[in-house]
């Protein structure tokens, strides 16, 4: 593996992940807009045309492109698997690249120093989630997720004796407490269980899943059905203007808990709800992977 | 839909209310908060602004810029959250007389005191639409404090025509949407937690 053509592979990929949707996205937000009124419409004519531009200039949809961040899933038979620190330097350079090429706003700062290096790269960013999987391919995943979103972003270690009806209360405050701050209709990331770390993990990560794709177990899918329904119910609306829609979708990833805690991570992703998932198979070969 | 021009004309301003979606032609200036900060900092220490704020919108916009041949371009510019700004937007307006402030997500009770004091609005332009606002720039008239800020925490003085459609989300009269649908969420926040 070379770092260098990796980088090369990966900079046509991430300019489509900032100027494109994904189409189930798209096709949500056409289907909302249909069920709105004035303001809310206006909302969503604006972001339609957006995504137009986007796509046909090249530039990206919304001038956020987040903090660089990669989900990496290495088959346990994936060839290269003793070369994966190219594959990390590989995706640091392609930011860099992106950056200038595309070109992305610089958005790595200092927490101490506040300089903003301008490359979208600082001490482990761009951030790479790795986990091992079955199979012989190297899939990744580059996420390109605001910090408006992102700061909205809620942790709360509930008190377990409330249980599903607890966390169903929690989703909908957040949900009505952040208005139009995270860029709605959003999708609603909700981690259950594990550790404060590991929920707030599930919570993004259940982001990757397409909109409109329920999840595999009924009792979570059905939960996440009710949760939609019910944030659609409070009328924040398109950009908080009010409306039908505050939400695309909700995804709930879980995970097993500890007795004495009960973690629910929220995360929001705003409707440019924009990402790339490449696959590396065994003969070099670089795929799209399509939603 | 109403197209506003500036300089921008203060009595056209006050008479702008909330629901209301307008359109901007002629400058506009990008401010976030640490641009917030410089030019507040700098009114302190007794000096003048580059540029005259009292002018033109100010619009809470980080962008994606280019720099070719000819120039500075604008890639992508939608708004960022604007409530990081209430901390400053008062004193803004009593210091420098700005107008409107563009962003997106509303902003609290110290801004819509401080626009209905001084005749002032804040209008949303749809977050996320960066690309659909750089289609709307004509010319990167100016840049201030590019080399301390870095690109998208500078202000940039833009030529606009047509960066729109802005809905005014409170107005000179003291109405806030924001303040209204944040009511309504409450009540229908608390219908559906008692039908859990």
């Amino acid at each position: 593996m070379n770092p260098d053509e990796l980088a090369q592979d990966l900079v046509e990929p991430i300019k489509k992940a900032v100027t494109t949707l994904p189409g189930p996205t798209l096709s949500a937000l056409q289907k909302a807009k249909k069920r709105e009124g004035k303001a809310a419409s206006v909302q969503f004519d604006a972001m339609l045309e957006s995504v137009e531009i986007g796509e046909r200039d090249g530039v990206p949809i919304c001038q956020d492109t987040g903090t660089p961040t990669f989900y990496v899933k290495v088959g346990a038979d994936y060839p290269g698997i003793n070369e994966l620190d190219s594959v990390k330097l590989g995706l640091k350079k392609a930011v860099q690249r992106a950056t200038k090429e595309v070109p992305i706003r610089p958005n790595t700062v200092h927490p101490f120093s506040g300089k903003n290096p301008g490359d979208n790269t600082g001490k482990s960013i761009p951030w790479i989630n790795w986990s091992l999987v079955e199979g012989v391919d190297l899939e990744l995943t580059y996420l390109p997720k605001g910090g408006g979103s992102t700061n909205m972003s809620q942790l709360t270690m509930m008190t377990p004796g409330r249980g599903i009806k607890g966390v169903k209360e929690i989703v909908l405050k957040r949900v009505a407490s952040m208005e139009g701050k995270p860029c709605p209709p959003t999708i609603l990331g909700v981690g259950i269980g594990g550790s404060a770390s590991i929920s707030m993990e599930l919570a993004k990560e259940s982001l990757l899943r397409p909109v409109g794709k329920r999840h595999e177990e009924s009792r979570v899918a059905e939960l996440e059905e009710e949760l939609k329904e019910r944030a659609n119910n409070l009328g924040v609306g398109p950009m908080g203007v009010g409306g039908e829609t505050t939400v695309l979708d909700v995804k709930i990833e879980y995970d097993y808990r500890h007795p004495a805690s009960f973690p629910v991570g929220i995360t929001p992703q705003c409707w440019a709800n924009r990402r790339v998932s490449l696959k590396l198979t065994p003969s070099g070969e670089v795929r799209e992977v399509g939603e | 839909m109403k197209i506003l021009k500036t300089p921008l004309d203060p009595e056209k301003v006050k008479e702008l209310r909330v629901n209301e979606p307008f359109k901007v032609t002629g400058r506009i200036f990008t401010a976030r908060d640490a641009a917030h900060e410089k030019l507040l900092g700098m009114a302190e220490e007794g000096r003048e602004p580059p540029f005259d704020p009292s002018l033109y919108p100010c619009f809470h916009c980080g962008p994606v810029m280019k720099e070719a041949n000819s120039g500075w371009e604008v890639v992508s510019a939608g708004p960022t959250t604007s409530i990081r700004m209430e901390i400053f937007e008062p004193d803004f307006m009593e210091e420098f007389g700005t107008k409107i402030f563009i962003g997106k997500g509303g902003m609290g009770e110290k801004t819509s005191t401080a626009l209905e004091k001084h005749g002032g609005v804040y209008a949303q332009f749809t977050g996320g639409a960066g690309s659909l606002m750089a289609g709307s720039v004509e010319e990167v008239i100016d840049v201030y404090f590019l080399e301390e800020l870095g690109v998208p925490e500078a202000v940039w003085l833009l030529e606009v025509v047509e960066f729109g459609p802005l809905l005014v989300t409170m107005d000179s009269t003291g109405k806030s949407i924001h303040r209204d649908i944040s009511e309504e969420v409450d009540l229908n926040l608390a219908r559906e937690l008692e039908t859990l």
